[in-house]
């Protein structure tokens, strides 16, 4: 039943991206940046999936310190693993982008940094969860890095911001707007990544609950 | 009351057990000063340039050389099992740990106190111009390091690559204090006190210390004993 859940989830992920890039490609190129503006629809939906994972990830890791539940324990890795991905192709759309529109791969502008940052504290994570063997201590300490990692986010926003704009800024598009039919395709992609970040997490937890399966019949054996 | 004087018999005993041998410290002095010396070869000394960005170049010396000291803090419980012993003391585990933090502040100010003037020899700066500022900002930076490098030290005492591991956790965390930390000390280091123009970062400071501090009180039982 979850498994057929899930292939209809995916299905619809795949074809509403189809479609979405179908309807992209007509579109016609911006009227400053020319056609490297189409990034767009894919950078910012990664970056919006990549927070939200964030905020799972935080909401997950109190729920397991609260209940020892494991269950958020694997939900907090797997969505770990997955915003991670999502904010590496959002780092690097964003660079794309850069080298087109500022001629450089990479500039020091408070969202490049903040994200790079954001994408070291949830690697750091991952490292920490693969140094430790013990499971009820890999999960706790998890737990409570996942935690002080999310309270870093607003704040490494906010200083990075605050720290640039002692700068000069790299020229941004102004306070442009989309035209009704970009605005329409732009929701409908925001929702078909969503959707593709659902899926990985979803089998990615699965993943961690047989391995977890998987650990205690290793254990069985072993005590017979 | 009880409470503090808990906490105090844990910090006289870390200082005691480092005075005694002076291995971490002794480590991370010497370190300091070989990243110092570092420096001078990646950046001419003498130029203008290079006292702009003494703030940075201060605190990344300070950084380093501080986790060399908090990777001990934990580490040196493990032997004869004394961590065992420590969390079974009657005490609470916020005791242990804010005696510890403390600890590590005051080893960690000491080899900054040491490093600063050695600094403002080799460099050239005239760090002395806005001292009670820059104190002020050390101290606050200095916190604010030691407060998450005590929490990290503790959770990963236990784990393989103790030692890799606590940067990569803790710097990461430590970079908006670092940040405001290496704006502030970089234009009180050119004799510029802070104004109204970066008193943001001071606030920003202030607020990393007593939100680290806080979350770390309220995690380290968890952390400690599971």
């Amino acid at each position: 039943m979850r498994s057929k859940i899930l292939t209809i989830i995916a299905v619809a992920a795949i074809l509403l991206l189809a479609r979405d890039i179908y309807l992209i490609t007509g579109f016609p190129p911006e009227r400053n940046q020319g056609a490297i503006f189409k990034i767009i629809f894919f950078h910012v939906p990664m970056a919006i999936t990549a927070l939200t994972c964030a905020l799972v990830a935080f909401t997950a890791s109190i729920l397991f310190l609260a209940t020892k539940n494991f269950k958020f324990d694997a939900l907090a890795v797997a969505v770990t693993e997955v915003g991670l991905a999502f904010l590496a192709g959002n780092l690097i759309t964003g660079s794309i982008w850069g080298r087109v529109a500022w001629g450089v791969w990479w500039a020091w502008d408070a969202r490049l940094t903040s994200a790079l940052v954001c994408w070291l504290l949830y690697a750091g994570y991952l490292m920490l969860r693969n140094a430790i063997e013990e499971p009820t201590q890999r999960a706790t300490f998890a737990a409570v890095f996942s935690i002080f990692a999310f309270m870093d986010v607003p704040i490494v926003i906010f200083s990075i911001k605050w720290w640039r704009t002692q700068h000069p800024q790299p020229v941004f598009w102004g306070g442009g707007s989309f035209p009704p039919d970009w605005t329409a395709v732009f929701g409908w992609q925001m929702l078909a990544i969503l959707l593709v970040g659902i899926v990985f997490t979803a089998v990615r937890l699965r993943q961690e609950q047989f391995q977890r399966e998987i650990d205690s019949l290793r254990r069985e054996a072993h005590a017979l | 009351m009880a409470y503090l004087q808990q906490v105090a018999t844990i910090f006289a005993k870390d200082l005691r057990a480092e005075l005694r041998t002076k291995e971490a410290i002794n480590a991370s002095l010497s370190f300091a000063l070989v990243v110092l010396l570092l420096f001078s070869f990646a950046f001419d000394p003498s130029e203008e340039t290079t006292r702009e960005i003494s703030g940075g170049l201060l605190w990344i010396v300070f950084a380093f050389a501080g986790t060399l000291l908090l990777n001990r803090s934990f580490a040196r419980e493990l032997g004869n099992d004394c961590l065992d012993a420590l969390i079974s003391a009657p005490i609470p585990a916020s005791a242990l740990f804010l005696g510890k933090a403390l600890a590590n502040f005051i080893l960690v100010m000491a080899v900054e106190l040491i490093a600063l003037p050695l600094f403002g020899i080799f460099y050239n700066v005239r760090w002395t111009s806005q001292f009670w500022q820059l104190m002020l900002v050390i101290v606050l930076g200095t916190w604010a390091m030691t407060v998450t490098g005590t929490i990290f030290s503790a959770l990963t005492v236990n784990i393989r690559l103790r030692e890799v591991m606590l940067p990569i956790l803790n710097f990461p965390i430590l970079i908006p204090a670092l940040l405001g930390a290496m704006q502030l000390t970089s234009s009180l280091v050119a004799g510029k006190p802070i104004t109204e123009d970066n008193n943001a970062w001071l606030k920003m400071l202030i607020g990393f210390d007593v939100m680290y501090t806080a979350v770390s009180l309220f995690l380290v039982e968890t952390v400690l004993v599971g």
